[in-house]
């Protein structure tokens, strides 16, 4: 699985990438992580709010930090 | 609605610690324990409210309604800064909402419009406001802010500035991403807002309990009035002066505004105080290094300037109407 957080790296992004990774390890998830500067490529997302979790490609949330429980319930939906 | 709070201040600075009523610390005691509750009480009501309001808007909504209206300009203006108050946004947002919004074709004024107003009129400023000089003041800010985002978009827009808007911006290509706020039930929303406003409080409670701590000092060991001639009303430079100070004093408005109240207290007029809060909120540091990855450094000096007068005249005519 490959997750990415969009962001400027402010405190935000940072926490939701924390939290992102928790999620993954707790649902015993194998995922890579990466962090995506580059606003080209955030808006090419069609994001406009940051942060915003990308998982497998796909924006599954935008615009604020999700909570460990919350974000398992997205990897969950992803991977089946 | 406070007095409770009042009688558990009282009773346990003069019962329970047994301080002297009247003496400068047991006064600033009070004033700290009083305040410390009273202030954040109102700041839950207020944040969670304005909180769940925003849940209704997104700025991919926001763009698309104002995108719609871009051939009516001074509605859309209106418009740009009203929605600026309830979108939600994080200063880190600030350029990737800039490019969505340049991208899909709403001019650069009504955009500038909208990224002023967002933080210029600011819900915890907007709570601490309430809680300390109630609904007038509350309402003039709000006004205040509202008049200088659409005035400032106007002029950005009519010395049609877009050439000094990176080359970049205009070349990318914004995605389109699915409706990802799908229809929300009640309880998920007021679930997520209930999250956001506990996350929200705890990031600021340092700030407010440090501004409350500050002002209390000076509320017992500073004698009223005192800055009366140096910052009052009759202090022609004051107003400006205050500005410049709140620019590069980037606080959070939860720090500044216990703070702000405690300065009208010792003498300081209500349009410099006003005008110093609005400069710390409005004007900071690392959002302009942010927008620079946008603007040219001559639109960004523009924006500064525009929305720095802004604040400078504001505060003139409110202590010309209100002192």
């Amino acid at each position: 699985m490959v997750i990415k957080i969009l962001g400027g790296g402010c405190a935000n992004c940072k926490k939701l990438m924390e939290n992102a990774k928790k999620a993954a390890e707790k649902l015993g998830i194998e995922a890579s992580f990466e962090e995506v500067k580059d606003y080209e490529k955030i808006l090419g997302y069609g994001v406009m709010r940051t942060p915003a979790l990308v998982v497998n490609e796909k924006v599954v949330l935008s615009g604020r930090v999700a909570g460990i429980e919350e974000i398992k319930e997205f990897l969950k939906k992803e991977n089946a | 609605m406070f007095s409770p709070v009042q009688k558990f201040a009282d009773f346990v600075v003069y019962n329970l610690l047994n301080i002297k009523e009247g003496s400068k610390l047991g006064s600033a005691l009070n004033f700290f324990i009083f305040d410390t509750i009273k202030i954040f009480i109102l700041l839950f009501i207020i944040v969670f409210v304005i909180t769940f309001i925003r849940s209704f808007f997104s700025p991919e909504k926001t763009r698309d309604l104002l995108a719609k209206n871009k051939r009516k300009t001074f509605i859309a203006h209106i418009l740009a800064a009203m929605l600026g108050i309830v979108t939600p946004f994080c200063s880190c947002s600030a350029v990737p909402l800039f490019i969505g919004f340049v991208e899909a074709g709403i001019p650069l004024g009504v955009t500038f419009s909208y990224l002023i107003a967002a933080p210029m009129v600011n819900e915890v400023a907007l709570g601490l406001l309430y809680a300390n000089f109630g609904l007038k003041i509350a309402l003039i800010y709000i006004i205040s802010g509202e008049i200088i985002a659409i005035i400032s978009g106007i002029i950005i827009g009519k010395f049609g500035l877009e050439k000094y808007v990176e080359d970049y911006v205009f070349k990318i290509k914004v995605g389109n991403v699915e409706a990802l706020e799908q229809k929300k039930t009640l309880k998920q929303r007021i679930k997520e807002t209930w999250q956001f406003t506990v996350e929200l409080i705890r990031k600021v409670r340092v700030y407010v309990v440090i501004g409350i701590g500050i002002g209390a000092w000076m509320h017992g060991y500073i004698p009223t009035g005192a800055l009366a001639t140096l910052a009052g009303k009759d202090n022609p430079f004051a107003v400006f002066i205050a500005t410049l100070i709140g620019i590069p004093l980037y606080s959070n408005a939860a720090g500044i505004i216990p703070l702000v109240s405690e300065l009208r207290r010792l003498g300081v007029s209500m349009g410099t105080s006003l005008a110093f809060m609005m400069s710390v909120t409005a004007l900071s540091l690392p959002e302009m290094i942010l927008l620079r990855r946008v603007l040219k450094p001559k639109l960004l000096a523009i924006f500064v300037s525009i929305v720095g007068c802004g604040i400078v005249l504001t505060g003139y005519l409110f202590n010309f109407i209100i002192g």
